[in-house]
């Protein structure tokens, strides 16, 4: 690989004075192909010679469509709730001083280091009909605990750093001098936030957004323990998957995996291409 | 990161800003909001996993720590985290260097595969190992003729492990190294040192904290991973139970005290990691790479 053909055109690898392209790359390769490239591609081997018909009656099976709905469905309202409260997060860290804010925006990064299986039972915990929040909301008719409700709570744990750590770095970067503008120019604080700074930090936010969503749609540790686990009613995809491999029904767990994995790949796709809008229009 | 020009509750500022902040009733308003968020959804889970594993008195939470179950799933976290970060932190110099030092043809496609398994759900990096070496997987019937255990063992756990904190270390360093260029390597080559003398001297150097937050956020993850190894662990008590697994199963024994007292070690672990985190990031920011997160 090292030594491309020296064509006039076409060249795999610039040149240059550096040693050890040839055995970082291989060994990157190498590396990549074992652990990830060939589970992956087992995985897709393993749906395709379900063949179709196969694939298609597992994949409308009503368990699986209900979960794989509950899974999607749950991961946008708390990635929505996640734009609205991460952004209020971010705006209030980078715009505003109080004391102990590095403490708070040290918080923030939490989710990202609490061990889900650890999320999961503390959030049970304080939403399960006795904790803490629980009998708060118990007289109020709200349930959390072992419903759909709790896979949100606990998706928003999860999402949380995603967007906030996504907006916050725009929101740093932006010219005071442009809201100076508008503001001399006679735009109200509301106008100025709107109209001015929200197109500026949409981008971002919109990456947020799809972080969350991606990682909230594939989350199993910190669900699982409040979501109750009923079927058709708070039973998340990556649960169903489990099932079906304690089951030995590996044809069903493949096609459910597939249907997430596409699925994800679609939102990486997405996300590269508002990444690559955004850069285009606002870098 | 904190630029104190921007808007304070201090005084001096006040007259000068009032046209670019909101008023500050609403300030104060938002800030409580956001407080009040935060301990809601941050706060109160971290304080009640303590809460809870010294419900019973300190007594009752070394006890549960002392057992012998809880201590041999300690020692498997510990040791999958030695194997697997390790690796991953090979992986990431050696993806950093190519990629960072070099210009050629697929680097971006190479970098978004780097990326990829953040983008697969936990359940789904187990379930391939699964597929792979499971009894009706494709090497099944091959490494059970061979008498070797990959599943339901050690290895399975492994590789779970570094399937998920795969890209920490190399997205941390893909960066930085870019940013730094290859002016000190050239230098340095251009001076008589050989490529190995280069790296040791001149970028491990250069990187070294860059790399230690990548390490840091890598073993975060390795000793905290949940849903990927529970897919290939076979929940062996004693045998194949990590610390996230053991919680798991004492948390459905109703043994409250013994699954948030290993829940409290975690959660010990995550802080002392956002806390160097943190010192590192306000100590070490500009020889951090830009790219916060995960």
């Amino acid at each position: 690989m090292t030594t491309a053909p020296a064509q006039a055109g076409w060249r795999f690898r610039q040149p240059s004075v550096i040693p050890g392209f040839g055995l970082t790359l291989g060994f990157s390769l190498a590396y990549l192909t074992l652990i990830i490239l060939i589970p992956l591609s087992g995985l897709i081997w393993r749906s395709a010679a379900l063949g179709w018909t196969d694939f298609w009656a597992l994949a409308t099976d009503r368990r699986t469509l209900t979960a794989l709905k509950i899974s999607f469905g749950t991961a946008f309202i708390a990635a929505a709730v996640n734009v609205v409260f991460g952004s209020l997060v971010a705006w209030v860290l980078v715009r505003y001083r109080f004391p102990g804010r590095r403490v708070v925006d040290a918080m923030v990064d939490l989710p990202f280091a609490l061990p889900t299986a650890v999320a999961g039972i503390a959030l049970t915990t304080l939403y399960a009909p006795k904790g803490w929040l629980g009998q708060l909301l118990m007289p109020l008719g709200i349930k959390v605990a072992y419903t759909p409700l709790g896979i949100v709570v606990a998706l928003v744990f999860i999402g949380l750093p995603f967007v906030v750590r996504t907006v916050q770095p725009i929101m740093e970067e932006i010219d005071k001098e442009v809201e100076e503008a508008a503001a001399t120019l006679g735009a109200s604080r509301f106008q100025i936030i709107t109209r001015v700074l929200l197109p500026g930090l949409a981008p971002a936010i919109i990456t947020g957004f799809s972080l969350a969503f991606a990682r909230g749609v594939g989350e199993y540790g910190s669900v699982i323990f409040i979501a109750g686990n009923l079927p058709y009613k708070s039973e998340i995809a990556p649960l169903l998957i489990v099932i079906r491999l304690e089951e030995y029904n590996y044809p069903a767990a493949t096609a459910i995996a597939a249907i997430m994995l596409g699925l994800s790949f679609i939102m990486l796709l997405v996300i590269n291409l508002v990444q690559t809008w955004s850069r285009k229009r606002y870098g | 990161m904190a630029d104190p020009e921007i808007i304070s509750y201090e005084p001096q500022h006040e007259s000068r800003s009032a046209a670019v902040t909101e008023s500050r009733p609403v300030r104060i308003t938002l800030t409580l909001l956001t407080l009040a968020f935060l301990v809601i959804f941050l706060l109160l889970p971290l304080i009640i996993v303590f809460k809870e594993a010294f419900a019973k008195g300190v007594g009752a939470y070394f006890a549960s720590l002392g057992d012998a179950d809880t201590r041999s799933a300690i020692r498997l976290t510990l040791l999958v985290a030695a194997i697997a970060v390790p690796l991953n932190l090979i992986f990431g110099l050696s993806a950093a260097w190519a990629i960072a030092k070099f210009e050629f043809k697929g680097k971006a496609f190479l970098t978004t595969l780097i990326d990829l398994p953040f983008s697969v759900s936990p359940v789904i990096s187990g379930l391939v190992y699964v597929l792979l070496f499971g009894a009706q997987g494709l090497l099944g019937e091959w490494l059970k003729a061979h008498g070797i255990q990959i599943l339901f063992a050690v290895p399975g756990i492994v590789l779970a492990t570094v399937f998920v904190t795969f890209p920490f270390v190399a997205r941390e360093l893909i960066p930085l190294m870019q940013e730094q260029g290859n002016g000190d390597e050239e230098a340095a080559l251009s001076l008589g040192a050989n490529g190995w003398q280069a790296f040791w001297y001149v970028t491990l150097p250069n990187i070294k904290w860059g790399l230690l937050y990548g390490v840091l956020l890598c073993n975060a993850r390795a000793m905290g991973e949940f849903g990927a190894v529970s897919v290939v662990s076979g929940h062996i008590r004693g045998l194949t139970n990590t610390m996230p697994l053991h919680v798991e199963i004492l948390y459905n024994e109703y043994n409250a005290v013994g699954a948030f007292a290993v829940a409290s070690l975690l959660a010990g672990l995550a802080l002392v990691t956002l806390v160097l985190k943190t010192l590192l990031e306000m100590r070490y920011g500009a020889e951090i790479a830009a790219t916060r997160g995960h």
